[in-house]
């Protein structure tokens, strides 16, 4: 097991810019997700752990030791990609067999049938073995996949976005079988991913990557609820958190252009919310509620009903707003309602430059 | 159904300004190809199957008499005809094999970021596009002991290449891999860069050394396509005629096709030649299915 650092990477590849000045410390044992759209320069971080990618500039560490001259087999890694990447014509048992078999170090029989066993069974997997790999579902070819990281025991697992190619069941099954199987070893894994529910239900920490930068890091509930920028807000969350141009006068937060008022006092109130400044209201569709006497009035736009709640789309002049309310909550489309914020929930973010006030300190 | 879908005439086409259906223009364009065939090469085919149960002799005006499976027989219990297989045999095994060790090793070679590789590989297809004759002629002269290149380089002397009869069919066998190993590489070229770069990522992050790559993932994905370079080669040396013909003439190097052309043209026995024939295609077939078989085999595992 390993603890893993960037430092100041850059990648470019031709004009191509694909990473800048990204520093990643990933802890021993640590299951870490690295959340971006795509293009992010997720895919390029995680192969430049593995060895199959060099930086332009910058250093990687494994356990300490800078590994620039270190290829792909002695970084002693194991990646998952999402294009399975099994080898053809091969069996299933012959696929988790061939990271043992090199002669160099070549195992001894017993224990390779021991680790193919023991690695089918985690994965269920068992009853597939002696089948051809081209013959299996995309989430079968998954496991196997995965299968054959785990039969060695890397000091690192990478994952390349395994889960996005399977359908929702399967993905949310393996999802909780990779959580697991991550504590069940005590392994570290880095996780690429684009889907916000996987890095926020899995991850112990989650890096947002833009545009070959990291944006955030944190643990998913100082992600979610602590967004550094009005990205990580907006990409992070479903629906994402409503984000609404307004200023401070006297404990008030007056929305303009939107032309509404919600109190705001209190705990909240960080030091760079000065009266007038313009600011970005952050607020989680969840903290904003339905109430008869609340302050401002809205019409229901849209309504999406999502079994244990609703999602309500409200809107307030042009603007549009979400909120999410228990499902029972009784709302027809263009009815008049009335909302309300929960004030210590609200993240002021920076008008100009779209930072967390809290953050900029 | 294709034909109905084609004699209707779509009005703004140009053909049918000109007054000429579809259908029409596909006849103009088939027809004369079939006739083609049919003449010289169906005909002379069925014509030649009625010779091989006759005693026919092309110089003679004596009529044909039909002598049912005498010339077959008679071929088949020939021990120089056998000889005359086993030397072919021989020849195929060594070009082909041959041919597939250099062209997959060029290929191997190839099949990564080397500068001017697009124009390397035109230089490497060109022996490939020359005419049998015209190599064959200039191998003569570099073989040639006195004068010729091969052992000016080689510092072989005044080795003979051509009239040993022990070294003549290496030496034919050997222009015709210089000759064809250009097209295995191609069809190896084709087949390495179909092999997706991410099973050798995958491969190097299992830590697979490069030959345990190579024998495990390389080789069996390019076999398929290797498989059919095999049985062009196969069949095309199995048939060598021109190169044989033209290098030397010991009778180490008559292959089957050589002989078949000495007794046809040289002792003019046409109905027994037309049987031989006959003899060699259906062991081309033969051999070709026996591949096809495997081929089918290697692509299914």
């Amino acid at each position: 097991m390993a603890h893993i650092q960037l430092k100041n990477i850059s990648k470019t590849f031709g004009n191509h810019t694909a990473l800048t000045g990204l520093n990643l410390d990933i802890g021993d044992g640590e299951f870490f997700v690295l959340l971006g759209e795509t293009g992010a320069g997720k895919t390029t971080t995680l192969r430049m752990i593995a060895g199959l990618e060099k930086p332009t500039e910058g250093q990687v560490f494994i356990d300490g030791v800078d590994v620039a001259n270190w290829g792909a087999a002695e970084r002693d890694v194991a990646l998952v990609l999402q294009q399975y990447s099994l080898y053809p014509r091969y069996t299933v048992r012959q696929n988790l067999e061939f990271p043992l078999k090199p002669k160099i170090r070549r195992l001894p029989d017993a224990e390779i049938k021991d680790r193919v066993d023991r690695a089918a069974r985690t994965l269920r997997i068992e009853h597939l073995l002696d089948r051809k790999t081209d013959r299996l579902s995309g989430g079968e070819m998954q496991r196997v996949s995965i299968g054959r990281a785990i039969v060695r025991k890397p000091r690192v697992f990478l994952m390349d976005e395994p889960l996005s190619a399977l359908d929702a069941k399967l993905r949310e099954a393996l999802r909780t079988e990779l959580k697991n199987l991550q504590m069940q070893l005590g392994a570290t894994f880095l996780f690429v991913t684009h889907d916000q529910i996987e890095a926020m239900s899995m991850g112990d920490k989650v890096g947002v990557l833009n545009h070959g930068r990291i944006v955030q890091t944190g643990t998913p509930y100082e992600i979610y609820n602590n967004p550094r920028d009005t990205y990580v807000a907006s990409f992070v969350g479903s629906p994402p958190m409503n984000l609404i141009d307004g200023k401070l006068v006297n404990g008030r937060a007056v929305m303009a252009p939107l032309n509404f008022e919600l109190p705001f006092e209190g705990r909240a109130k960080t030091s760079g919310a000065t009266d007038g400044r313009p600011l970005v209201f952050g607020i989680r569709p969840e903290d904003v509620y339905l109430e008869s006497g609340a302050p401002v009035e809205a019409r229901v736009h849209d309504v999406e009903n999502h079994g244990v709640e609703k999602i309500l789309t409200l809107r307030v002049g042009d603007a549009m707003l979400r909120a999410t309310v228990p499902a029972r909550t009784d709302v027809e489309i263009e009815q008049p309602v009335r909302f309300a914020w929960d004030p210590d929930k609200v993240v002021l973010f920076d008008k100009g430059s779209g930072i967390n006030l809290r953050h900029a300190g | 159904m294709a034909t109905a879908v084609m004699t209707t005439l779509d009005p703004n086409s140009r053909s049918a300004a000109r007054g000429m259906s579809d259908l029409t223009i596909r006849n103009l364009f088939i027809i004369p190809t079939i006739v083609f065939l049919i003449v010289f090469n169906i005909f002379p085919l069925i014509y030649s199957l009625g010779y091989s149960f006759t005693d026919f002799r092309a110089s003679s005006p004596a009529a044909a008499n039909f002598v049912g499976l005498q010339n077959y027989r008679e071929l088949l219990n020939d021990p120089f005809i056998w000889s005359n297989f086993a030397i072919t045999a021989k020849y195929v095994i060594v070009s082909v094999v041959g041919q597939v060790i250099v062209g997959f090793g060029v290929a191997l070679l190839l099949n990564r970021d080397i500068p001017l590789k697009g124009l390397l590989t035109t230089l490497l297809l060109l022996p490939m596009m020359l005419s049998m004759a015209v190599v064959g002629l200039f191998w003569k002269l570099l073989y040639d002991p006195s004068f010729g290149i091969i052992n000016y380089t080689l510092g072989l002397g005044s080795f003979e290449w051509l009239s040993n009869p022990d070294m003549a069919l290496y030496a034919v066998a050997i222009t015709d891999i210089w000759m064809w190993s250009p097209f295995v590489m191609l069809l190896s070229l084709a087949g390495l860069s179909a092999v997706p770069k991410h099973l050798y990522e995958a491969a190097a992050i299992d830590r697979a050394g490069s030959f345990y790559t190579f024998f495990r993932i390389t080789l069996p994905l390019v076999a398929p396509i290797l498989m059919i370079a095999v049985i062009f080669r196969t069949m095309e040396a199995f048939k060598t005629f021109d190169l044989a013909y033209i290098l030397t003439s010991q009778p180490t190097t008559e292959v089957i096709s050589i002989r078949l052309y000495k007794m046809a043209f040289q002792e003019w026995q046409t109905g027994r030649s037309c049987a031989l024939a006959y003899i060699v295609l259906i062991m081309i077939l033969a051999i070709t299915n026996i591949y096809v078989k495997y081929l089918n085999k290697v692509k299914e595992r």
